[in-house]
């Protein structure tokens, strides 16, 4: 290591672009432990931790940084697993800088502490040196079904498990994780190596998976509660159904959601060559949208080989996805058409398609949510030629389970209707969290609001 | 779980499994499917439900290879396990949410055309079972290719009409031939055709059925992935809205379903799926086109 500024962030380790760019291992190599605990020493152990505040499930993280300066990287990891079962992804996955780094009194005067790193290299480090979480001895006679095993899921059976409760998780695909499997790539989420472990250790806890389980059609809610003996339930289905933009050309062949591209090459495995599923991208790829899951679809598409275009209908500035992500799939190669939005796509006489037309947009009036709204210039369409088309617009929940259960109520985007401190639905013993309640956000949010429903099962069960 | 209790091979690439699936055979209802994973390595395959018995908590399933996960499928024996078999999916065919007294009073042509013979089996003998009225015409390339003959006589029996397209068993035709035959030429009337089949011979129904004036239900088979309504590789338009078969289907109204989009659509992954033949067949020369090297 070189001369260390205090102000600066301990830089971390990625594999060179043009590398990565052919490969699906993980972009980011993480922190060791002399680098985690440089990195550490810069915290300065605020008084009044704003980190703290600006993380979802409230982990103590100047406690757990401190362990980490002096290299006890156990106790670390117990102090992060008090508030979170998924710290590996979650050092992975969450977009820190809109959230705990984005409010550390670090980054005033220069780089915030890497706390999503450094909650990471904890998280590996715990991983590889077998720390299994503790359970609660004492156990409740009570029976709590969990549907999903997204985030959500997971944290809610977790936290319900180590508080002693019989937790089972029904899940509707053959492989427990939710989005953290089929959605995220491996390049940033090692499904092996990082997701299976957490899942590994929510079972540890004691709680029953059943994949390959629909709720809503192999047994409804109301059947878990009657014919189950379940005393509780807690919906975590997600927000999975994608959305495509309603113009014309979206039927023709190559023209993908995100979740379909995704869920091909992640969950099925088509990038691997000993698995049966057909993945389909060409020489030339666009993705419409700027999320993360836009971000994700591109790099796909990217290492598998094709020349990649985003094209989003805002400016930089507004981009959701992670920054780390933009600024990752900019030096991979993919190419940014901002400010630009899609009208048609094109195809030829059997439907392939050849192409998108697309038509430059500007900045207008702020909207409802703040960001100026994009309108467009008149007269400036034009043509991309393209053979992949990927929609990366977003997703809402399916109608599975609202639209069996009794007496549940939904809001007109079909999200579970909640009240916001327990996660309690119209449904007396019935809860929901996550994407299916509040729409597509992220896996942090997720498991924050498994936590609170975990937490008013908890109350609602010991009243009863 | 999961058990192939029976494996019975129905034509030289038709195969019928009954499996051990309690979470399925608990719930199941006509109209309905599931989707299978072989192995670790397979896709998942939606397949039709057959049939079902739900104290012995197994599912009759009919497949026929085409690509290289079901050509898998084939070389599986009694006693062999599937990895997943999750369901039941889909919505139920309408009739099962209709009045008795109501449905006693309809009469219901159904169509059958190959494998889609299968789905119709379950059909047929729920409104058997509840005393209503229908016909059944079954269609297929010959006789080698007839399944569930015995079967269907059980349920239906003489309103069962079988017709081959070379004519080498029973009647010699398509079964539009056979339906102008009932409708036009013996005057029968029917209420409801729920045709199934090759997405050729259902548009083709829809054709003729449209000009008899006669309401018709659709099922739609389009490549699926997950069957949750996560994906949308199963999105098909209806009367102009996007639909996704496996929600929201896979019945449908056969007069507002675009079956020339929905045909482009299977044509794709009918090629991708040839292509993963090949290479199970040829080894591996076939894997994906992308960056559109080979
Ligand atoms: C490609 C992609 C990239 C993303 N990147 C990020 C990121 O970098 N950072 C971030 O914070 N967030 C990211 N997100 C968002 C994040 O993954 C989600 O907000 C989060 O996973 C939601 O968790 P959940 O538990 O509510 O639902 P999910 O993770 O969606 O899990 C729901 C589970 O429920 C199952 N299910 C649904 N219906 C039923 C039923 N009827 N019966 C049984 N099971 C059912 C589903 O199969 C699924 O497994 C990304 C999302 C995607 C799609
Ligand atoms: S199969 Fe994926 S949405 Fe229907």
């Amino acid at each position: 290591m070189g001369e260390f500024d205090v102000k600066v962030r301990v830089p971390v380790r990625e594999q060179e672009p043009e590398v990565r760019a052919k490969n699906f291992d993980e972009v980011c190599l993480g922190y060791n432990k002399e680098e985690a605990m440089q990195e550490a020493s810069r915290c300065l152990n605020c008084k009044k931790p704003f980190c703290v505040e600006g993380c979802p499930v409230s982990i103590n993280i100047p406690g757990f940084i401190e362990k980490v300066k002096d290299g006890d990287f156990e106790a670390a990891s117990r102090i992060i697993a008090e508030s979170s079962s998924l710290p590996a992804v979650c050092g992975r996955v969450c977009p820190q800088e809109s959230q705990c780094e984005g409010v550390c009194v670090r980054g005033r005067m220069g780089d915030p502490v890497s706390i999503g790193k450094l909650e990471r290299f904890t998280a590996d480090w715990a991983r590889e040196n077998n720390i299994k979480p503790r359970v609660n001895a004492e156990r409740k006679n009570k029976k709590v079904a969990v549907v999903g095993s997204g985030p959500s899921g997971l944290t809610c059976a977790g936290d319900l498990a180590k508080a002693g409760y019989d937790v089972t998780i029904y899940e509707a695909l053959h492989k427990a994780g939710g989005v953290l499997v089929y959605g995220i790539p491996e390049f940033r989420l090692p499904k092996e190596k990082v997701v299976e472990p957490e899942i590994e250790n929510v079972k540890a806890l004691g709680v029953k998976i059943n994949t390959d389980y629909i709720i809503g059609k192999s047994k409804t809610v109301d059947e878990l509660i009657e014919d189950e003996g379940f005393d509780a339930v807690f919906i975590g289905s997600g927000a999975g159904l994608p959305m495509f933009m309603g113009i014309p050309g979206e039927q023709a062949l190559g023209v993908y959601s995100a979740n379909e591209f995704l869920t091909r090459n992640n969950l099925m495995k088509a990038y691997l060559d000993n698995y049966d599923t057909p993945i389909n991208c060409g020489k030339k790829t666009v993705v419409v949208g700027g999320g993360n899951v836009a971000m994700d679809a591109a790099r796909t598409a990217l290492r598998l080989g094709s020349e990649v275009h985003i094209v989003y209908r805002r400016s930089e500035k507004e981009l959701p996805a992670r920054a780390e992500e933009v600024h990752h799939a900019k030096e991979e190669g993919i190419q940014f058409d901002l400010l630009t939005n899609p009208k048609e796509i094109l195809s030829d006489e059997n439907g392939n398609v050849t192409g998108i037309r697309v038509i430059r947009m500007e900045l207008g009036e702020p909207d409802e949510s703040g960001r100026r709204k994009p309108v467009e210039v008149a007269g400036s369409e034009y043509e991309i030629e393209c053979d992949t088309v990927i929609m990366a617009l977003g997703t809402s929940p399916n109608p599975l389970i609202s639209s069996t259960t009794k007496g549940l109520e939904v809001n007109k985007r079909k999200c579970i209707v909640v009240e916001e401190e327990t996660g309690a639905t119209s449904r007396e013993g019935v809860y929901a969290g996550g994407d299916a309640v509040t729409g597509a956000a992220t896996v942090i949010l997720a498991m924050g609001a498994g936590k609170t429903a975990a937490k008013s099962i908890d109350e609602y069960l010991s009243g009863k | 779980m999961f058990e192939i209790i029976k494996a019975e091979m129905l034509t030289d690439n038709i195969y019928k499994l009954v499996v051990n699936a309690p979470n399925v055979a608990h719930a199941c209802q006509p109209g309905q499917f599931l989707i299978v994973r072989t192995d670790e390595y397979s896709e998942r395959i939606a397949l039709t439900i057959c049939d079902y018995d739900r104290e012995a908590q197994t599912v009759t399933i009919v497949l026929q290879a085409i690509g290289a996960s079901t050509m898998k499928m084939l070389s599986l024996k009694e006693g062999d396990r599937f990895a997943d078999v999750a369901g039941p999916l889909g919505q139920p065919s309408e009739f099962v949410h209709e009045d008795i007294d109501e449905l006693k009073k309809k009469k219901y042509l159904f169509v059958a055309g190959g494998v889609g013979t299968a789905p119709v089996y379950p059909q047929i003998k729920w409104l058997k079972e509840r005393g209503i009225d229908f016909d059944v015409i079954v269609g297929t390339k010959s006789r080698d290719t007839l399944i569930l003959e015995k079967e269907m006589e059980a349920v239906a029996g003489d309103h069962l009409y079988i017709t081959t397209d070379d004519g080498s068993y029973k009647r010699h035709g398509m079964v539009t031939s056979v339906i102008e035959d009932l409708v036009k030429n013996e005057g029968r009337h029917y209420d409801v055709c729920v045709a199934i089949g090759p997405m050729i011979m259902m548009k083709f129904v829809v054709k003729l059925t449209k000009e008899l004036d006669l309401p018709t239900i659709v099922s739609m088979n389009p490549i699926m992935v997950d069957g949750t309504g996560m994906c949308g590789a199963c999105r098909l338009m209806v009367d102009g809205q996007v639909k996704f078969a496996c929600v929201d289907g896979p019945e449908f109204d056969g007069f507002k379903v675009d079956f020339d989009g929905a045909m482009k659509r299977m044509a794709l992954y009918k090629t991708e799926e040839g292509r993963k033949l090949l290479e199970l067949q040829e080894g591996d020369t076939h894997k994906g086109n992308c960056g559109g090297e080979k």
